[in-house]
């Protein structure tokens, strides 16, 4: 190697370094402040403590919003796993016209501004007459559950080698029993991996949600930030290492179903 | 021959029939909703009308949120290129525990909410936080500094957000280019420099060009980010049209603020669909 070659390759390795420590600052902070003592965020917290954890049992609205950001994350979920996972295969395996615009179309509302979607939805909802927060959450949701879906689903299906399908049923298996038995087993990681990220986005999400929720019904992302502007204490920060270790536990899942790698692809 | 032709259009129809629930779903409840929102825009007392975008357009506070709104989008995007693209090199060349590590701090990060991150960023960017001692320390700065409720802590934290979103589309395409290229340039007598012009930039281009797209596209929508680092003197586009609608209840003003930002997001993508198209062409 050349000079130029090796002081390349130490910029290359240092940047990295630097932006593994970058990105994983938020996160570090945020389950050592979790764990400190100190109600003002000193950092290194002057001695270590679970008072904020206890804090979290009696948190006014928390509960209540937790449940309501799983209940719509799973159906909204689910609602487009089977929607969208209907709309991969029409477009992996048909030959119709338009199959490239309906896939940037089912993709698209991940590029557009969710504050935008959630107006045009709300005033869309209104009109047609819906008042219900619980129902226009769920609906809502399928749009931002669905790009990750097709996304993946498609890509997923592309690679599956269909012929796999006709040899089952050469080898006697009824349509479904080969659909069954054989394009589901193969695609279950593709499923897994799109649902969890799909779940995350849903419960993630802010700028759709505003529109939709009241003082009664809120997700968590709105009761937090509710938190957060109103009496700012290291209680968030309990809450928030809570999700992390929920999201460490589903990267996990993926991580043993189809391997951390594949999981870049996403 | 035409019946093969017959049973074949017989065959992708029925296929076709299960894009259609998806496909209805989202014209119901995406489409038709947007577009109703971009008509509201042109409609006032007397039918269609102008006047929304000419009053918007001609009041010089809205070109400031215009300028704020690219501009910060536009730095971030360069920051997390800068940042990102040598991660993605480095992800690339990684094995074993080495990759498995990066790949954790770039995918773990990607998952955690927003909100969770943009309070982080709160407790990292004030006065006494850990990237003012940090500079202090280093003696970039004499005494330490507020950060939040700056432009600059703005996009540290936007590029914090939104790097992984660099990263992975560069490295996608990093992954499947033949290492053996760069050492056949070499070979050839291609200079240190050359190489990284005219041989590894350009395979890398289609993976920058998706990745920078994504992430200004990201930045140009943010809201919570700006509502917890920068506050309300600083406004965007995304924030202008929440609190028009969310604070101000002036639905006119919103429609209009709204449809300007989904302009510049379908610009975005229809810009970088054609060049990604295009860098797929020139190959």
């Amino acid at each position: 190697m050349t000079l130029a070659e090796r002081s390349a390759t130490a910029v290359v390795w240092t940047i990295a370094g630097a932006v593994t420590i970058f990105l994983m600052t938020p996160l570090v902070v945020t389950v050592i402040v979790s764990f400190g003592s100190s109600a003002i965020f000193t950092l290194p917290p002057p001695g270590w403590s679970l008072r904020w954890y206890e804090r979290l049992a009696n948190l006014r609205g928390l509960s209540a919003a937790l449940a309501v950001s799983f209940q719509v994350g799973l159906l909204a979920t689910a609602a487009s796993l089977l929607l969208g996972g209907m709309a991969s295969i029409a477009l992996a395996r048909g030959r119709f016209a338009g199959r490239e615009a309906i896939l940037a179309f089912l993709t698209s509302p991940l590029m557009l501004p969710g504050l935008v979607l959630g107006i045009a939805l709300l005033q869309g909802l209104r009109f047609a007459g819906l008042r219900d927060v619980w129902t226009s959450l769920v609906i809502a949701h399928v749009i931002i559950t669905m790009p990750y879906v097709v996304r993946t689903l498609y890509s997923a299906l592309t690679l599956f080698d269909f012929s796999l399908v006709d040899a089952a049923r050469t080898l006697g298996c009824s349509y479904p029993a080969a659909i069954g038995r054989v394009l589901l087993p193969n695609l279950a990681p593709a499923f897994v991996t799109s649902g969890i990220f799909a779940f995350l986005a849903s419960m993630d999400n802010y700028a759709i949600s505003i529109f939709f929720t009241n003082a009664w019904t809120k997700t968590l992302p709105i009761q937090m930030l509710n938190y957060v502007e109103e009496q700012p204490d290291p209680t968030i920060a309990a809450i928030s290492s809570l999700l992390i270790g929920l999201v460490l536990v589903l990267l996990l899942i993926c991580e043993r179903v189809v391997g951390l790698r594949r999981l870049a692809e996403i | 021959m035409i019946a093969a032709l017959k049973s074949r259009l017989a065959r992708t129809d029925r296929i076709a029939i299960l894009a259609v629930p998806a496909l209805a779903y989202m014209v119901a409840i995406f489409a038709v909703p947007v577009l109703g929102l971009l008509l509201r825009s042109f409609s006032g007392p007397d039918g269609f009308t102008l006047a929304g975008y000419v009053s918007f357009l001609s009041d010089a506070f809205n070109w400031r949120v215009i300028g704020n709104t690219l501009r910060v989008a536009a730095i971030t995007t360069l920051i997390c290129l800068a940042i990102g693209y040598p991660t993605a090199v480095a992800l690339s060349r990684a094995r074993g525990f080495v990759q498995v590590a990066l790949l954790v701090a770039i995918i773990l990060p990607l998952s955690v909410g927003v909100v969770v991150k943009a309070f982080a960023w709160q407790i990292v960017l004030r006065r006494d936080g850990i990237v003012a001692n940090f500079l202090v320390g280093i003696g970039v700065w004499d005494s330490p500094k507020l950060l939040l409720f700056t432009e600059t802590g703005l996009i540290i934290g936007a590029a914090n957000l939104f790097l992984p979103f660099m990263i992975l589309p560069i490295y996608s395409v990093l992954k499947l280019v033949d290492p053996n290229i760069q050492d056949a340039a070499a070979t050839l007598g291609a200079s240190p420099l050359y190489r990284f012009f005219k041989v590894a930039l350009p395979l890398a281009m289609p993976g920058i060009v998706s990745g920078a797209s994504i992430v200004f596209s990201l930045a140009v929508s943010m809201y919570v980010i700006p509502s917890l680092l920068i506050g309300d003197r600083f406004q965007t586009l995304a924030t202008l049209v929440g609190r028009s609608f969310l604070l101000m209840r002036n639905e006119q003003l919103g429609a209009v603020t709204a449809s300007v930002l989904l302009a510049l997001a379908l610009a975005i993508v229809a810009f970088s669909t054609w060049a990604v198209r295009r860098e797929g062409d020139s190959r």
